[in-house]
């Protein structure tokens, strides 16, 4: 059997005192909400902590709460399964909630949190393997080596974002919150990555993520299409997250935001330039999502090969932008 | 929790039994009900949530075993395999399951009892669609799925 | 499901009914003890170190350190293994341990036994190995190339070459000199893996001179025989049990390292001791579909008769022998079962690379051929203007007939079960749409070897059946893995008995307690075990007949047997009064397969099998033409099983087939990279979930076959191999593109289709066969009745 290592658990009594025990543990604690991205690259000697430091238990974690500026704000340890169930989420965020809702398998869902899914590790695999068979293959940088195996000219490793519920929330500019020693800050979802699949998340280490925050949707509509091998279980091989805004049939304005192409998620906005003013057609929606793929660098480092996948982006976000208008 | 040494008390309940319990913080739900408790009824295929032949519920709803710490179950009533059926009786997920012959090796049947039980606990006539959904994540090698679904929707209406 | 009966025996009580499995309510209540649910009091548990290294040689092991470790109870390596082992007589290429060399990453070193599974993984650490690595190889073309530092093995050769085959029938460029059309195709058959559920596991106690195994195989017969060698132990020393089983599909039929291991620890240990492999290793254990290059090349007339056949195949067989000598032959044997060819030539290769050892999965080294040979067969169809069902009827083979390789062909439904799936799925109805598509395929499977695995003139299958006041209790080797064959004897028993499947007690695939059955492989157990049972539980019934009807003072023909009565006696008054009489009743029953049913040629003993099932499939499919995503529509399934036995355990062998070669067609493979498994987990091996398995229509086609047990066939393997010939036939009928390969992934689908855009043929697939120095060929002379080898 599979065994997790040793390690020591801790079960604050609040977040500022999780934010305490994290700061004094440093690099050596990892904060768990659900467990189920963690547990498994623990017992894969992927990710080492000495301790784990629970959070799943706390109640301040696990509301969904409506806000006044007719948004919501979403505990980070709510569950995925809680947000699917949610019909104010989804009438809301039909986008973000059809993501959670793709999230592995309805039992890992039960136990998977939101905000563990926006923080899920990068993936690759030359890396999701045991201690055993990377050493077999020479470690990589991403842990215990020093180059990047699928791509070993690049600088940076290049692990697949792998959060289907994080592009969802980019489209809808949601923002989440912090707090580390230095007290709480609110940053957007977007600025949360950056482009190295080993160092993916710009929150510092002793900063726990604690709650989403989702604008108010006014008239934005949203879709979320996930790429995958099968219909449950499965990582995103690619994964594309619109939000629009239509008067009638014509496009006032249209975020594409796309993932599982690269170590973060993209936000190509910028190609749904010639939708804007105009009605979704074949021709508009192909050279969008032709501009809009171009940033996908799929690698030899997931399911089927890099160039379906780089192909699928495109048919993924001409697809999503056709749901989200049919959710208006 | 509170610690003795390395260990943990671990107080939950399994299949209505109260249980009181020193454990290894670090092992998970699936290794304490099969090495401490010896409820081998709940089986493993990939310790890494990747097969779903480790569910069983907590308070109610289905989980992967594999992947749950003691320290999230503390307080929690846990059903196993083991706790389903009442005394000589199958429960009607059950039954229908060895009804449809929608078993063979039998070695993912217990999570897929307790996927099945949980979906018709909550939606007692799911649609086929729905049982799918519910048992996706839920693994077989032998029976090709089809029986399964055609069990749980017999399943549903016999609870019904 | 439909069953087509074809009999007017309406007399059978239990045979053929729709009855749960007798092992139903221990599997549903999570009672049934599996392998690694047994533990014994004071249990070590074991942990392999398993090497790093695709090859190597080992230069030395150190284990002191793991030794030194508290809790470690016992270390051993190579050393303490030095006798070699293999499934089969020709293939005693493996050590429990490897001591001199590894072949392939995963291949076991060492061995520790510690007081939990924790200390062993920490010893199993520390244990320094010193390899010196040499060239590794990892594809057929690779293997066929003269090795650069050495061969993988000292034995076979040349070079990488296990095992070779070159074998004629009938005159085949005469064929060819007379067909109006002649086509040829280069099909690749990507290696796939068995995946049960449960990963293996197996626990030994060592207790006065007796070793005893209880494990997760499918073959305790043959593990007895490899531990009495590999121990130079007496075999009446050594029990084997069969533990209920987690899945096989031919995955746990080999002898394996871990179960020596935990043997040679108890030995040592004076403690039971377990070892259960984790599910990466499961992947390394493996003796899975191997993968295979075909090249065939079909001769026929203008009216699509076939005249001349040429079949080549070459195996990637991994690291160790195995099965690899039948794997390879089987690559060439059951062509000639569902067509009569007139003149066939078979040309066959099996490598080692260094990867994991392939073997037998579910339709051993048949499904491959299969799949080339049924879209050959749409080819040439389609070359020749000739519906490729058509085509197929007028080659087919007849019932009671002699295949030109001297295999015997009794029952045969190959007529019926196409016209079940063509009518029922409205096959030629069907409207060309883009996107859309039908596939058909036939195809047909053994009811057992003919021949054992190593030679021996004993029965294949024996069975006892003790009755003892009252109680009946059924003995026999067989194991069952899932399949359902305690229910199938318990039911055949219970038929003759005139009780119910719940009345008999089975005990099965204990060497300590059961005679031997071969093993659950090859799809003989039904067939074989039930003449077996059907045997003893006979002559049980003649035995209280005969003592009910001198009570009641009338002829033994005027005892009525049925609903738990022998006359007007109950079952246990007379097994009462007959044990009064007799003592203890116990009678037996044994199955040997006729001697007729094969040739006499060097390599005949692979193919002949007493009885063949025959299957069809008709699969109906969406094809995505942008994306190559394929939907699952419905398959049809017919098979021609002679007669159930159960008939709900058959429709979910067959389900559970249809599922296997779906899941197989379009997503699993074993891949490897960079000499490492690609995906050794659950989540990247992929493998169908509820939501991609389509509905499925099954129908039952009985043949009732003369010699099968109540005239049944197998049902396990056979309904695989249809499905995944037809899942391709129906892509192409979609989208018009050809992917000659299995699994037939979307993005093999889109470059296919990018092929045809560019203007190019549009097809994936592999360009060319290799040139591979086959040996001479051997022409076999015509089928004599009066010289077969059996």
């Amino acid at each position: 059997m599979l065994r997790l290592p040793r390690f020591s658990y801790l079960r604050p009594g609040s977040v500022a005192e999780a934010a305490q025990v994290l700061s004094e543990y440093g690099s050596r604690a990892m904060v768990m909400a659900g467990g189920t991205d963690l547990l498994p690259k623990m017992k894969r000697g992927q990710i080492e902590p000495e301790v784990v430091i629970s959070l799943g238990h706390l109640d301040e974690l696990r509301q969904i709460r409506a806000v006044s500026d007719g948004g919501f704000e979403i505990g980070a340890c709510v569950t995925l399964a809680e947000v699917v169930s949610s019909s104010e989420l989804r009438a809301a965020y039909p986008g973000y909630v059809r993501a959670a809702a793709l999230v592995s398998s309805p039992a890992l869902r039960n136990a998977g949190t939101i905000g563990g899914n926006l923080c899920v590790d990068t993936r690759c695999n030359y890396y999701d393997e045991s201690y055993e068979w990377r050493k077999a293959l020479g470690f990589c940088m991403k842990k215990d080596g020093d180059i990047c195996r699928v791509a070993p000219a690049s600088a940076t490793c290049r692990a697949i974002a792998s959060s289907d519920t994080a592009p969802a929330a980019m489209s809808m500019q949601a923002t989440v919150v912090l707090v580390g020693p230095k007290g709480m800050r609110e940053v957007p979802v977007a600025s949360l990555y950056q482009d190295d699949g080993q160092f993916y998340m710009t929150k510092a280490a002793d900063e726990i993520l604690v709650s989403l925050r989702m604008p108010d949707p006014g008239r934005w509509k949203s879709s979320y299409v996930k790429v995958r091998n099968r219909g449950s279980i499965d990582f995103p091989l690619a994964g594309v997250a619109v939000a629009l805004q239509l008067s009638g049939p014509v496009v006032d304005d249209c975020r594409i935001i796309i993932t599982a192409v690269g170590p973060q998620p993209l936000d190509v906005s910028h190609a749904a330039q010639p939708l804007l003013g105009n009605r979704i057609d074949d021709t508009i929606l192909e050279e969008v999502a032709a501009e809009a793929a171009k940033p996908a660098r799929p690698l030899d480092n997931a399911d089927l090969s890099y160039v379906w996948r780089k192909r699928m982006t495109r048919r993924a976000i001409e697809q999503a932008v056709r749901e989200a208008a049919e959710v208006a | 929790m509170s610690s003795i040494g390395s260990r943990e008390i671990l107080r939950f309940s399994v299949n209505g039994r109260s249980h009181e319990l020193l454990v290894k913080p670090y092992a998970t739900l699936l290794e304490v009900l099969r090495e401490d408790l010896r409820l081998t009824g709940t089986k493993h295929g990939c310790e890494a949530g990747e097969c779903g032949a480790c569910v069983v519920l907590v308070d109610g709803t289905p989980q992967l075993s594999c992947l749950v710490l003691p320290g999230q179950v503390e307080g929690s009533e846990i059903t196993t395999i083991e706790g389903v059926s009442d005394g000589g009786t199958l429960h009607p997920v059950q039954q229908a399951l060895m009804d449809h012959g929608a078993l063979q090796c039998g070695y993912c049947t217990p999570g897929m009892v307790l996927s099945s039980k949980a979906l018709l606990d909550s939606n007692p006539t799911p649609s086929r669609e729905e049982i799918k959904e519910a048992l996706s994540g839920n693994l077989c090698r032998c029976t090709g799925y089809v029986s399964i679904i055609e069990a749980v929707e017999d399943a549903g209406r016999a609870m019904a | 499901m439909t069953t087509v009966a074809n009999d007017r025996n309406t007399d059978l009580r239990v045979i053929g009914k729709s009855l749960p499995r007798v092992d139903a309510v221990g599997k549903l209540i999570g009672l049934t003890a599996y392998a690694d649910d047994i533990e014994l009091p004071g249990t070590l548990f074991c942990k392999l170190l398993r090497s790093h290294h695709p090859h190597a040689r080992v230069l030395s092991i150190d284990t002191s350190a793991a030794l030194a470790m508290e809790g470690v109870v016992a270390v051993i390596t190579g050393v303490d293994l030095p006798i070699k082992y293999g499934i089969m007589p020709t293939s005693q290429d493996e050590h429990a341990l490897e001591n001199e060399k590894v072949r392939f990453v995963g291949d076991p070193v060492a061995a520790v036994a510690a007081v939990d599974e924790e200390t062993a993984l920490a010893a199993c650490r520390v244990i320094e190995v010193v390899y010196e690595p040499l060239e590794a190889i990892e594809s057929i073309e690779h293997a066929l190339l003269p090795p650069t530092d050495e061969p993988i093995h000292d034995y076979a050769g040349p070079g990488n070459i296990h095992r070779m085959g070159a074998l004629e029938f009938g005159e085949v460029d005469e064929g060819f000199a007379k067909s109006s059309f002649i086509r040829e195709d280069v099909f690749f058959y990507e290696g796939n893996t068995h995946l049960p559920m449960e990963q293996h596991s197996a626990i030994a106690t060592y207790v006065g001179d007796q070793l005893t195994l209880w494990s997760s195989t499918q073959n305790p017969h043959y593990v007895h025989r490899a531990l009495s060698r590999v121990f130079d132990m007496p075999m009446g020393h050594i029990r084997v049990v069969a533990a209920p089983h987690g899945g096989g599909f031919g995955g746990k039929s080999d002898p394996f390292s871990h179960e020596m291991a935990v043997s040679k620890l108890a030995m040592i240990t004076g403690r039971p001791v377990k070892c259960t492999l984790t599910r990466e290793e499961v992947f390394y254990v493996h003796r899975g579909r191997h993968p295979v290059l075909m090249w065939v090349r079909t001769g026929v007339s203008q009216d699509g008769k076939i005249l001349a056949m040429h079949f080549r195949t070459a195996l990637d067989g991994g690291a160790y022998g195995s099965y690899g000598p039948a794997s390879m032959l089987y690559t060439g044997a059951l062509q000639t079962t569902t067509y009569n060819i007139p003149a066939y030539r078979f040309e066959g290769v099996r490598v080692f690379t260094n990867k994991a050892p392939c073997g037998p999965k579910r339709g051993h080294g048949t499904p491959q051929p299969r799949f080339a040979l049924e879209l050959h067969l749409d080819k040439i169809a389609e070359s020749i203007g000739l519906d490729p069902v058509e085509l197929r009827r007028r080659n087919y083979v007849k019932p009671y007939s002699r295949t030109i390789n001297h295999l015997r062909i009794t029952s045969c439904g190959i007529e019926e079960v196409t016209d079940q799936v063509i009518n029922a799925s409205r096959y030629h109805e069907r409207k060309k749409q883009l996107g859309h598509g039908m596939g058909f395929a036939v195809s047909s499977y053994m009811c057992g070897a003919g021949l054992p695995i190593y030679w021996n003139k004993l029965p294949h299958s024996e069975c006892i059946i003790q009755v003892n006041r009252g109680g009946v209790s059924l003995y026999c080797g067989a194991t069952d893995i899932g399949q359902g064959s305690d229910t199938v004897l318990a039911t055949v028993a219970a038929e003759q008995l005139g009780l119910w499947p719940t009345d008999i007690r089975i005990v099965s695939g204990d060497t300590g307690l059961t005679p031997v059955d071969l093993g659950s492989y090859s799809s003989r157990v039904t067939f074989m075990a039930g003449n077996a049972a059907l045997q003893a539980a006979k002559e049980m019934r003649d035995i209280l007949v005969e003592v009910v009807a001198e009570k009641m003072e009338c002829s033994p023909g005027d005892v009525m047997v049925g609903e738990g009565k022998i006359g007007e006696l109950s079952f246990e008054d007379a097994a009462l009064l007959a044990q009064e009489r007799l003592g203890v009743l116990t009678t037996r029953g044994s199955y040997t397969p006729p001697r007729d049913i094969g040739g006499k040629y060097k390599a005949a003993g692979v193919g002949p099998s007493p009885a063949y099932s025959y299957s069809a499939a008709v699969v109906d499919l969406n094809a995505d033409p942008y994306s190559g995503e394929i939907r699952l529509n419905k398959v049809w399934i017919a098979h021609d099983i002679g007669r159930s036995i159960n008939s709900l355990a058959v429709k979910g062998q067959v389900e559970g087939g249809v599922y296997m070669g779906l899941s197989e067609a379009m997503m699993e493979g074993q891949l490897y990279r960079n000499g490492l498994h690609k995906q050794p987990s659950m989540l990247d091996y992929k493998s169908f979930t509820f939501l991609e398995m389509p509905e499925v229509e099954t129908f039952l086609v009985d043949t009732v076959d003369l010699e099968g047990p109540y005239g049944a066939k197998e049902a396990g393997q056979g309904p695989l191999l249809p499905v995944i010939p037809a899942v391709v036939s129906a892509v192409y009928d979609a989208l018009g593109v050809w992917v000659d390969e299995v699994p037939i992934t979307p993005d093999k689908i889109m470059r296919a289709l990018d092929a045809r855009a560019k203007g190019r043929e549009g097809r994936y697939g592999p360009k060319k066969f290799p040139q591979i120095s086959y040996p001479p060929i051997v022409k076999v002379p015509p089928f004599d009745a009066t010289s077969s080898a059996f």
